[in-house]
Formats: C-alpha cells, structure tokens, sequence
C-alpha cells in the first residue's frame, strides 16, 4: 500500500506541518468497461470491492456511488457491532464478520477506533430470561462468547441503571464481551482508501440510472456519467435495492423504512458497554467524545426521507428514561435517519438474481453495519466464483418461495416485529 | 405526520397503526404458490406516492386507505379503504 499510515509517516507528515497529506484515494474517470462492477458506495460496496481484489485478484473494479462515500447508512446507524445471533444460518456469518472487525485494522491500516467494550442485552422477566439463556448457548455451540450475568453483577457494572421499576425490573442480561463498536466513518473512508491501492475505481457522485440486460444477461449500467460495461454488476445499495432492482424488472421482498438514531451532548465517561434495554427496542452506548449514542425501532412506514417522526423520537427517549433516569436533564445534540432495507423475516439477502451477471447485496434490515466485512467477503466470493461463500448460504433470494426463512424474531411476515 | 381520517377529521398518526401496501390483491385459497408468495412477502416499495392503509385504532377504528410520498411523508390524500 503506498503512503502506508504508521507511526514514522505521521511524524514525518508533523514534521513538516502536516501540509503534505494527499488524498486518501484517487478520483478517477469511469473507464468504458470493468471486470466488475459495484454499484453503492457504502460499506457493504466497498468492502466487496476490497475483497474482491485482494481475495479474487480481480483489480480491474469500480465502484459507482450516488453521492459521496460514507453519506448513506455506513454513517447513520449507532456503530455497534456484535454477534449475537440466534439462528444456526445466522451467528457463523455474523462471527466471520466479528472475527474480521478484530483485525480490521491491520487488514486495511486504517485506525477505526475499533473498540470491544462488551453488548450487554438486559432482560425483565422470566421468559425473557429463558430466551437469553437459549441464544448464549446458541452463540456458545458456535464457538462464540456469551455469558449470562446475574442482576448483582449487572449493578456492580453500571450502577446507574433503573434496576426497580415496578414495570420492567432488571433480573439478569446476556453479555457477549466481544461485542462492542467502531468509529463508522473509518470504516467507509477505510475501505475506500484499502481498495483504491488495490486498483479499485471508486467513482463517487456517479448515480445508477439504469441496467442494460440483453438476453437475459446484464451487460452495462447507465450512469449520470455515461455507460459503464461489465460483465458483473454486484448491487449493494441497502436503503434503495427496491428501485435499483426494479430497473432489471426485479420485485424484492422488502419494504423501506426510516430509523433514527440520536447523539447527546458530551458527557465525562458514564457508560462503558453497549447496553440494550429488553422490554423497548433501545440500545445505548458512549462515544469516545463523550457522547451518548442510542437509536430505537423503526417508525413503523415505508419511507425514503432519511428523517423520522417526532412519535419515533418520544418512544425513545421514554425507552431511555425507562432504562437510566439519570439521563432525563441531558440534551438531545443530532439525530439522523437511515432508510432500512426491511425484509420479510428480517434477515438478508446475498444472492445472485435471475438476470445472469447481476448480483445482490440486500436486506439488512436494522442490523447492516456489524455485517460490512463479512458481507463484502461473502459478496466478493460470490461475485467472482458465482458460488455462496459457505457462511452467508442460507441468504437466498429464493427462501421467501422455499419457506426456508431465517426470522431470528419469530415475527413472520411483518417487518415491524423485525 | 397528519392524517385526515374520512370518518373523523384531522388526526395525528399516533391514533393509527400501519398495515402497508393497499394495493395487495389476496388470492384465491386455492391459487397458484407463487402468487400467494408474491402476496405474502413481495412489494414495489415504490419512492413516490404509496397507496397503504392506516387502521384507525385509537379512535373510529375503520380502515382507511392513504397516499403517501414515501420521500417527503406527505399525505398526498386520504379514502374509505
């Protein structure tokens, strides 16, 4: 990799005033064809790039990108990574993707602020306790860390929890200490920099206007920058993969909705975990600039507007009085909404479609980010050798037909219960 | 969001519960798997105005159908379902 960031290169670059950084990755001119091709410049699209030049040796790849790399869902969504899965089809992906966080770093010498302070998953009563118990073991077959802590040495941790309400008293929480979160931005910027040294084109404010198919096959996309050939088109554009597949007359069984996350204003250090509140749907954590980072459900309609409701917001913020009260003088600094991909039982879908050469990258409901490396590995692996990697195998298009459905919450066919 | 009910008047969202695409057509018990696939789990997901229905659960607890734009919330118009 040239202009390797290291100790020495950032104390040349202080040495002479930091005036000679040049930019991360190249802005290059669409070339008329690739190899393959990758449309959305989030996490998931980059990291498929990335893999797919370094694990598949195919260099001649470009990634197109409505706007700028880390606008979209990579920069929206609270930063929490874990593995916490239920489901025999999903905790072996979602432990490669954990596995690959914790070397993300190195991999890709990019500081992502990388940061295994535990998810602490509390439950209320006893069946949520029962459940608990049942996904720790779940995680424990697979190899992966769990343990079940005790409503004492939750409050020997974090005191300042509301352990009494007469509601939803806190009996006891599933911990995975290996959970934890990222700094997200790093992580697009990160990958963007990792594949350009690779030779990847990442061609930003380059909008997907259309798919050229011919006899079943995809053969180019129609760009704001012109055509660009390919003899393999990947789609990762979680938020949108409705619009973009319908312009290969696909219908996907998915619905977009808005999210909101929410960041405080800067407090001295408090939280120390990932702490998600059992009887709402909230999970809360510290930033490392202090803030308190936290989000919720989904407002619960189709949206594309990347803003939600105020009903969303009050929910919240009750959820969050409900867990710590001690926060309720706290002002709210920003919040921001995603466009989720939900789908029918709230699992993804890595897959090829029926147009030969065209791929998707789809379905990641609320739970995308903790997935970006190993979505990009898995999504590479299928791309270059039009086979499923063995751990994303279960995330068929086709399952909605087959009844193979992955629905970690038993909620069926409503996106809300996901 | 506001929600002009056709029974009730001018309402805020938090009265009504979502029940999504308005546009579903429920097949014959008897019909073909793949329409009955189609109908369970498909949708356009369109970005624009959506057809979908609002069920009126804090108040006249009717049915009512609305168009929506999906990229801005606005409530395009509201019927009968």
């Amino acid at each position: 990799m040239t202009n390797r960031f290291s100790i020495f290169s950032l104390l040349k670059h202080a040495a002479r005033g930091n005036t000679g950084w040049a930019p991360q990755w190249r802005t290059p001119e669409p070339k008329p064809e690739y190899d393959a091709l990758v449309v959305g410049g989030g996490g998931h699209g980059l990291a498929t790039a990335y893999f797919l030049a370094k694990n598949h040796g195919l260099h001649n790849v470009a990634v197109i990108e409505r706007g700028l790399v880390g606008q979209g869902n990579v920069g929206r969504n609270t930063t929490i990574i874990r593995s916490n899965y239920l489901l025999p089809g999903n905790i072996p992906f979602y432990e490669t993707s954990l596995k690959l966080w914790e070397n993300l770093e190195q991999e890709i010498n990019y500081n992502a602020m990388i940061s295994q302070r535990g998810v602490l998953n509390l439950f209320h009563n006893d069946s949520q306790r029962d459940a608990a118990i049942r996904r720790g073991n779940a995680m424990r077959l697979h190899g992966v860390d769990a343990e079940i802590l005790s409503r004492a040495q939750i409050r020997a941790l974090h005191p300042f929890l509301d352990f009494d309400t007469a509601r939803f008293p806190i009996m006891g929480g599933l911990l995975q200490p290996r959970g934890g979160t990222v700094r997200h931005d790093a992580v697009a910027w990160g990958f963007a920099r990792a594949a350009d040294s690779l030779g990847v084109d990442i061609l930003q404010n380059c909008e997907l206007q259309g798919l050229r198919i011919e006899q079943g096959k995809v053969i180019a996309a129609e760009t704001s920058r012109g055509t660009i050939r390919a003899k393999k088109i990947g789609l990762a554009v979680a938020g949108n993969s409705s619009r973009v597949a319908a312009m290969a007359g696909i219908r996907l069984p998915i619905e977009s909705h808005v999210l909101t996350a929410f960041v405080s204003e800067g407090l001295k250090p408090l939280i120390n975990s990932v702490i998600t509140f059992g009887a709402g749907h909230f999970y809360i954590s510290q930033s490392d600039k202090g803030g308190l980072v936290f989000g919720a459900s989904v407002d619960g309609y189709n949206s594309y507007a990347q803003r939600g409701n105020l009903p969303a917001m009050e929910e919240t913020c009750e959820d969050a009085m409900a867990l710590m009260p001690s926060i309720g003088r706290l002002r709210m600094l920003r919040s921001w909404g995603g466009i989720m991909d939900m789908t029918m039982d709230g699992s993804p879908i890595i897959d090829k479609t029926p147009v030969e050469g065209l791929y998707l990258n789809a379905g990641w409901c609320i739970g995308g980010f903790k997935a970006t490396p190993a979505s990009g590995l898995c999504f590479a692996h299928l791309m270059a050798r039009d086979e499923p990697h063995a751990v994303a195998a279960s995330y068929r298009l086709d399952r909605f037909a087959t009844g193979a459905l992955l629905d970690e919450s038993g909620g069926g066919a409503d996106l809300v219960m996901h | 969001m506001r929600v002009t009910c056709p029974f009730c008047g001018d309402r805020s969202i938090e009265e009504f519960s979502y029940f999504g695409d308005a546009t579903l057509a429920r097949p014959d018990a008897g019909a073909d798997p793949a329409l009955w696939v189609d109908y369970v789990y498909m949708r356009a997901n369109p970005a624009g105005s959506h057809s979908e229905l609002w069920y009126h659960a804090s108040a006249c607890r009717q049915f009512v159908k609305v168009a929506r734009d999906t990229r801005t919330h606005a409530i395009l118009s509201t019927d009968f379902a």
